[in-house]
């Protein structure tokens, strides 16, 4: 197992702020715009640097996405942010019309997804984003797994002329990724070559895979582990290359089994080369108040449960072979 | 400048391209279309500068148009068409299949003219102040015009609007709300009463103008005095009163042509209260 460490950790949500900031300076065209979340997006550094380029629009995120749509218009290429629950279902038709069917090239980044968003509860714990919004046609969506690679995600997609959805999170999570990583949407990342069982993650939980992989090493399992930050468009080449070599697949993330990375790799690998597969995600529930790690303990997002997962999908591999 | 009387034979055309139009697939939406004709003329062969037969998306240097209330489709398309963003003889194409002229606009076709999808109402004013912010940053002096209509005031997001363009003075912006008292279900009155707009719309912030939407002539004047209004701190609207159906006898001053086509007798009847001024398409 290819060993990952890390010195600190530190919040994705820090990671956009740090790269919104640095995209400010290089590109004139980027503007930003808030939803009353400023201080929560870290989009301060942004706003005092470049305060004719930042707008404040209050808590009105319908309007936020409009008037993004429209800054389109005369070039600029706007990021919108708030928390990941007002950032999609809230304005989900706002998005459809005047983004995604326009064509514009809006970036909607959004904070604060899934159970780790903690004791603000299930009216702000969103799990269903990543569905809506990669059901939106042209919709890129990526869920980068930490500090630096949010931070290279957020200059990246700057260079992309569409649409995108930008996800990540509040609490702090190991900050493994390299810091001078260049981002290439919809290219996965594999992080351990394996032969026994693929795990695709995206976002918190590909460290947990990453401690998993370790785990299982220990065992005599060797994982193939590979972060999906993007999940549309998803790297099928390498999800299948994967699940060929290891003959069973999890995957793991923050969000609803339905809609999310496990159900795209699933409509995959139904079409392209049919695997046992489990997934690692919340089972068609929302969440409630608790930490950040008591959350993703009661509902089934840790290390122990991506482990679980993987002796169930090996034994159902085996019984497929014999 | 155009005078009146040539503006006058434009709608005159425009109203026939209307009426054939939706008659051709039996569907579309020619009360408002017709309502909306002189405005929406006065708009793009006098009021407007902008450039039809050399069209891009960004518009720098050009005023832009904003429909907001998508389903007054016809009458957008032929105006278009008309001034030179498109051939006219693609009207024939609306909602057919395989058109860029889609029920409602939309730029996934590629249609020059249309910058925004629109139809699911109350998101078009949103996107003008965002164009509108957009030329502020570029000093581009231009105006960005948009229209409503009054039912679509009833969906929240045109207040959020509404809030944010006066309280962040995007004032190269003018707004014309087409005040035809009409919503699907029936009056606007019965549907959900607005109250007094005008009180509305100044309470929020705005410059608000009034203006009769089917003389020509006072939509000319109307327009060309919101201009002047422009550039003074405030966002600018202009209540604009009109009938629907207008140009038509038997449609004028009634919901029920909201969203009907014609049959062929009344397609005849219409066209014959419209001369043909500019060839048909």
């Amino acid at each position: 197992m290819k060993k990952y460490t890390y010195t600190e950790k530190k919040d994705t949500r820090s990671g956009f702020g740090a790269g919104l900031s640095e995209l400010g300076k290089k590109n004139p065209n980027v503007v930003a715009l808030c939803a009353d979340l400023t201080g929560s997006l870290k989009m301060d550094a942004f706003a005092k640097e470049h305060p004719e380029r930042f707008f404040q629009v209050g808590i009105a995120e319908a309007n936020m996405i409009g008037i993004a749509a429209g800054l389109t218009i005369g070039g600029k290429i706007p990021f919108t942010g708030t928390f990941a629950n007002f950032s999609t279902g809230r304005v989900y038709d706002q998005i459809r019309q005047s983004v995604a069917y326009s064509g514009k090239n809006v970036k909607i980044c959004a904070s604060h997804a899934g159970l780790t968003l903690g004791e603000d509860g299930a009216t702000h714990q969103i799990l269903e984003d990543i569905g809506l919004m990669k059901m939106l046609p042209g919709m890129v969506v990526i869920n980068p797994c930490d500090y630096n690679q949010t931070k290279a995600a957020t200059i990246a997609i700057a260079d992309h002329d569409g649409p995108v959805y930008l996800r990540f999170g509040r609490p702090t999570v190991p900050n493994f990724s390299p810091a001078d990583q260049k981002f290439e949407i919809g290219k996965a990342w594999v992080l351990n070559e394996g032969t026994d069982v693929s795990i695709f993650a995206t976002g918190h939980l590909v460290w947990k895979a990453i401690e998993a992989g370790e785990q299982l090493a220990a065992q005599g399992i060797s994982a193939d582990i590979i972060n999906i930050h993007t999940i549309k468009p998803l790297d099928a080449a390498a999800v299948i290359a994967s699940a060929k070599k290891t003959g069973c697949v999890v995957t793991a993330e923050e969000h609803q089994m339905n809609g999310g990375l496990g159900d795209s790799i699933a409509q995959l690998l139904a079409r392209e080369l049919p695997t046992p597969l489990e997934m690692v995600a919340v089972n068609d529930s929302f969440g409630e108040s608790g930490t950040p790690d008591q959350l993703m303990t009661k509902y089934g997002l840790d290390t122990v449960n991506i482990l679980n997962a993987v002796k169930k999908v090996m034994s159902r591999k085996s019984v497929i072979v014999s | 400048m155009a005078t009146i009387a040539e503006l006058e034979k434009v709608c005159t055309q425009v109203r026939r391209d209307i009426v054939r139009m939706v008659h051709a697939v039996n569907s579309g939406h020619p009360g408002g279309s017709l309502g909306c004709t002189e405005y929406l003329v006065a708009l793009y062969f006098e009021i407007m500068n902008h450039q039809p037969e050399k069209f891009n998306m960004d518009g720098q240097g050009e005023d832009l148009f904003f429909l907001s209330n998508g389903h007054i489709s016809p009458v957008f398309y032929s105006v278009l068409s008309r001034s030179g963003y498109f051939p006219v003889k693609e009207l024939a194409t609306f909602r057919k299949l395989d058109s860029r002229l889609q029920g409602h606009p939309t730029t996934h076709e590629g249609l020059p003219g249309v910058r925004v999808a629109s139809g699911s109402l109350g998101q078009g004013l949103s996107v003008a102040i965002g164009a509108a912010t957009a030329k502020k940053l570029n000093k581009d002096n231009s105006i960005v015009y948009s229209l409503h209509g009054d039912g679509e005031l009833q969906e929240g997001q045109i207040w959020e609007a509404a809030m944010y363009a006066a309280a962040k003075k995007v004032d190269n912006i003018i707004s014309t709300i087409d005040l035809n008292g009409q919503q699907i279900d029936g009056s606007t009155d019965n549907v959900l009463a607005m109250g007094d707009l005008k009180a509305k719309w100044e309470a929020f912030g705005w410059d608000v103008l009034s203006m009769n939407g089917n003389n020509l002539a006072e939509v000319v004047e109307t327009l060309n005095n919101a201009k002047k209004h422009t550039g003074k701190g405030k966002p600018v609207m202009i209540i604009m009163k009109t009938e629907m159906g207008h140009g038509v006898d038997f449609m004028m001053g009634s919901h029920k042509w909201h969203g009907v086509a014609p049959n062929d007798e009344q397609l005849a009847q219409a066209l014959k209260q419209n001369a043909e001024t500019l060839g048909d398409y």
